[in-house]
């Protein structure tokens, strides 16, 4: 086991100096001068260009300043954006519980709804329910979620007034930031229906980021229950005379889980892709609407920082799915 | 054992009748009715698309003042002059879609021959070459991969620049993994094969093999990637432009439509459903064709 | 009163029949033999005996009893209380049939936990114990090992540990020896008749191995396309075959082809969905097919203790009768 972590540690890392290679060369494919872009509008003077230059190492020749670069990314030095002036990974951190405790309640809606439908559905195969759960995740799959955000807000916000509209919790409560999460702050703080009105801002968010990972868990389910009940081992299962729920939640689900799980750790991708559309709509302080907010500053630091550290966390969780994989799997567990 | 002799003969599983390959393939596509109902709509979104200066009752440009965010026809106060409704500047809703159908479908059109392209030569290339090139080629779409297909896009277009040509550049470049790698790993199929081997003796060229004798191996799952594809280009487009990263106003772009509309919502709603209805039809109907074409393509799930 | 006993049972696949109007019975502590080429439903058959047949398999039948109990009328709960504890049945590919996902000692133990019950550490000395039954060399350590650390003889004495842990009355094995080594084969088969002896179990074999039949079976059984074309005591079969289909089969047996020509056997396949001919099945290959054969199915003649289904039953040297 220890072996199978290695291996997939050295696989890893070079994909990690790959990404730092892919933000390093954006940055400098900037049409342009980089410190003239910086400085945006107002322009530098010859002096004060030199000066930068010399500070930021542009005058460098690249390889030296992608050694730098990495150098500096290893020591969670990321820059400073040139908006605020605060390090990047300082304003990341600030914004990142946001973005997970979004993340997170989508993919338990995703995966308790889009998990019970695609085994029932696979199930009870050819009937109404299965057509039903095949239809709903392949419109959920096609999805323009920004759209399916603004048009669950003008139903349930503006229409029928059930829930905000818009951030993550009412103006007149003031929490303090300890965790950065919202539901456990509003928890732990003693303000009358602060927690009330936190859950009541995340259910529309997490519904419209769970839905395209939601759908693609269901049609994975359900196609990969498909295969394991046609297995001789179900067979055998069955043969012993076993309550037909333990051959379905013991012997089928046990194996059909192993490619969902895998699907289900590429749905972080997804995710957080999501979250920028999904932030940006419903004015969800994190790191996705802070992202393109920061590309409309051109504030190409933050932009930079941001794309290695979300590029980062995805491998990161890619990594720990496959780790994941091979406690569940006894086949590969065992390999050396 | 007992049974051999019993049994050589060959399987004489009398199929109704025999069909050709095509035949074959549009008896289990046209089986689908998601399928078919998808191709049905594609022809009818291409022919708006084509026919747009045509179809389109009102220019898409055109700013009617006197008819501000005007409801659809059915509604109270609606008109049948503008059967969707108008937007905020007076400009009819219907004509806008149905130019919107034109850019989203040349988007798709772009990208996809341009990743398709492009993803062939690479998936080739590191199929035929292998060694360090294959493993160069390889490296870089793993990386590609490692990043979710749309900030990669909007880091893209945050680089070069916000405009219609940049998405669709972007949305080429991020679809590109998918490509390289089907035609890679069916080039390294095919070139294990015997007529492969043989044609290399003989002395076909390297350019003829792979064109000639690879290529046509690897079409159908190329098929079906490239259709779905097109629907993956049109929700990123949408998304781009949503994000005010596509299309620029007052292009009819559907993503950014609904971006305009973003300050209406809550006083017209036709605004922000009609673009997005659009996009949802148009996305699902290139998956079921999708589906559809990779169910009779693959002959492991025929009966 | 029979362990088991079918009579006119059915198996329809939509418009096909598997398994077609078959009666048979097994008694208690008897080995029967079912021999057949693939296809002619020797699975689908036993899989009804276990209530394994899935939609859009449909099962019809005059009587399908275990020990007098009505298997189809029982409600589904009472059933499963039989499967796998009263019968019981071994696969054909012993590396796909164990679940890869359990270790071998959860996977007996679960059968024994279902029917049986009792506590952890019973359990496992029970498991212990059935390992050693099959002929596994240090069952101790056995019990934690995966089935993919097993071989194909190892995974298949596994199966039968699993299929004797509750002592069934009735155990079929369908072809249980087809998937592995020739090696190993004779061990698997020597291991269930042993057992068989000396559970006193009645014994389903099903194979295509004619002369396996003939050293262990008391009674066979012969399919053709879902159905039985000739059945009796395995010795009277043997030797004086009344049915075309069986004289072909062991005519085919290598020692019986000395001198003669193997080409003697029956030529063409079993018929499938779209070719089934009118009249008997076998016509289109028999040797001794005539116009009648070929527009009238014959009756099952005979009693169920040996049956034939011809119009022209085979006499003793071999020849048609008139
Ligand atoms: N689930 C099923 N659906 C349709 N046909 C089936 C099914 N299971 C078996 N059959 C058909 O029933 C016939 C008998 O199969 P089987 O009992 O497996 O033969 P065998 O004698 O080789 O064990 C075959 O022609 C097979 O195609
Ligand atoms: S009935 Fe006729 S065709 Fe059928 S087995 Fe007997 S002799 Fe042959
Ligand atoms: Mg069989």
């Amino acid at each position: 086991m220890f072996q199978f972590i290695l291996r997939r540690l050295s696989l890893v890392i070079p994909t990690f100096f790959g990404i730092t290679l892919l933000t390093f060369t954006l940055i400098h494919m900037i049409p342009g001068d980089p410190i003239e872009v910086m400085a945006g509008e107002r322009g530098v003077s010859a002096e004060r260009h030199a000066m930068l230059s010399a500070e930021l190492g542009f005058d460098q020749p690249l390889y030296i300043q992608y050694f730098r670069y990495v150098g500096g990314v290893l020591q969670g030095d990321l820059g400073n954006s040139l908006v605020t002036r605060t390090p990047v990974l300082d304003e990341f951190l600030a914004l990142f519980p946001a973005t997970v405790e979004l993340s997170i309640c989508a993919a338990l809606f995703a995966i308790f709804i889009g998990l019970p439908a695609g085994i029932i559905a696979a199930v009870k195969r050819g009937t109404i329910f299965d057509h039903s759960v095949m239809t709903v995740s392949l419109t959920g799959y096609s999805m323009p979620i920004f759209w399916w955000a603004l048009l669950l807000m003008l139903i349930f916000s503006v229409n029928l007034g059930w829930t905000p509209v818009s951030g993550r919790i009412d103006v007149v409560y003031w929490i303090d930031n300890t965790t950065g999460f919202m539901l456990i702050d509003t928890w732990l703080s003693d303000e009358e229906g602060a927690f009330t009105s936190a859950v009541s801002h995340l259910i529309l968010p997490s519904i419209v980021l769970g839905t395209i990972p939601m759908a693609v868990i269901a049609r994975m389910t359900r196609s990969s229950m498909l295969e394991v009940l046609s297995e001789d081992y179900i067979r055998t299962a069955r043969s012993k005379g076993i309550a037909p729920w333990r051959v379905i939640v013991i012997h089928a689900l046990r194996n059909a889980l192993i490619p969902v799980i895998t699907v289900i750790g590429l749905q972080v991708g997804i995710l957080l892709s999501g979250a920028i559309l999904t932030e940006t709509v419903f004015a969800w302080p994190g790191i996705g609407k802070w992202l393109i907010e920061s590309i409309g500053r051109r504030d190409y630091p933050v932009v930079q920082g941001g794309i290695l550290i979300v590029a980062t966390i995805i491998i990161v969780v890619n990594l720990l799915v496959d780790i994941m994989y091979g406690v569940i799997n006894p086949r590969i567990r065992h390999s050396h | 054992m007992s049974t051999k002799q019993m049994t050589v003969a060959e399987e004489t599983m009398v199929a109704p009748v025999p069909r050709t390959p095509l035949q074959e393939f549009w008896h289990y596509f046209k089986s689908n009715k998601g399928a078919v109902a998808g191709l049905v709509f594609i022809v009818f979104i291409c022919f708006l698309a084509l026919f747009a200066d045509f179809v389109a009752p009102h220019s898409p440009s055109v700013q009617a003042r006197d008819a501000l965010l005007l409801p659809p026809a059915w509604l109270d106060g609606g008109s049948w002059h503008y059967f969707l409704g108008t937007d905020d500047v007076g400009r009819d809703i219907l004509s806008r879609l149905i130019h919107g159908a034109r850019l989203s479908i040349a988007v798709g059109i772009v990208s996809v021959t341009f990743s398709l392209f492009l993803g062939i030569l690479l998936g080739l290339t590191a199929g035929y070459c292998k060694g360090i090139i294959d493993t160069t080629i390889m490296r870089i779409i793993d990386i590609m991969l490692a990043m979710p297909s749309l900030l990669l896009a909007i880091a893209i277009v945050a680089i070069l620049g916000p405009s219609i040509i940049n998405a669709a550049l972007a949305i080429s470049i991020v679809s590109l993994p998918h490509y390289v790698r089907l035609t890679r790993a069916a080039t390294m199929t095919e070139m294990s094969r015997d007529y492969v081997t043989s044609s290399r003796v003989i002395g076909a060229s390297p350019l003829r093999l792979m064109f000639i004798c690879i290529l046509p191996n690897c079409l159908a799952p190329l098929i079906v990637q490239a259709t779905l594809g097109f629907s993956t280009a049109i929700l990123d487009m949408a998304a781009l432009g949503f994000l005010g990263l596509g299309a620029q106003p007052p292009t009819p772009e559907w993503g950014s439509m609904l971006a305009d509309a973003l300050q209406f919502v809550q006083r017209a709603w036709w605004v922000v459903t009609f673009p997005g209805v659009m996009i949802l039809i148009t996305v699902l109907a290139f998956n079921l064709m999708g589906d559809g074409l990779r169910d009779a393509l693959d002959p492991k799930l025929k009966q | 009163m029979s362990l088991l006993q079918l009579d006119n049972l059915s198996v329809t696949f939509g418009q096909f029949k598997a398994v077609d109007n078959i009666s048979y019975k097994v008694e208690e502590g008897e080995v029967l033999g079912i021999v057949g080429e693939s296809g002619s439903g020797k699975s689908v058959s036993s899989l009804s005996i276990m209530g394994l047949i899935d939609f859009p398999g449909k099962i019809e039948a005059d009587t399908l009893s275990f020990d007098g109990q009505n298997l189809l009328s029982m409600p589904e709960k009472q059933r499963r209380k039989l499967t796998g504890s009263e019968i019981a049945m071994i696969f054909q590919d012993p590396m796909t049939s164990l679940n890869p996902c359990f270790t071998v000692g959860y996977q007996i133990i679960e059968a024994l936990k279902t029917h049986q019950g009792g506590s952890k550490k019973e359990l496992t000395k029970r498991a212990i114990e059935l390992l050693m039954q099959v002929g596994i060399p240090a069952p101790e350590t056995r019990l934690a090992a995966y089935p993919h650390q097993l071989s194909g003889g190892m995974s298949q004495r596994v199966m039968i540990a699993i299929a004797i842990a509750c002592n069934p009355r009735l155990l079929i094995a369908d072809e249980p020896t087809t998937a592995l080594d020739v090696t190993i084969q004779a061990q698997i088969i020597d291991l269930l008749i042993e057992l068989q002896r000396k559970k006193k179990m009645g014994l389903v074999l099903i194979t295509h191995d004619l002369a396996l039949v003939a050293e262990v079976a008391h009674r066979v059984i012969v399919m053709y396309a879902g159905q039985i074309v000739e059945s009796g005591p395995a010795a009277e079969v043997f030797s004086t075959p009344q049915h075309p289909y069986t004289q072909a089969l062991l005519k085919s047996l290598p020692e019986s082809s000395v001198g003669q020509s193997r080409l003697d056997a029956l030529s063409g396949v079993v018929p499938g969905v779209y070719d089934r001919p009118m009249g008997c099945l076998l016509s289109p290959r028999c040797p001794y097919a005539t116009d009648h054969c070929r527009s009238v199915e014959p009756s099952t003649q005979g009693t169920l203790e040996r049956q034939v289904k011809c119009h022209t039953p085979l006499d003793y040297e071999g020849r048609p009768t008139a």
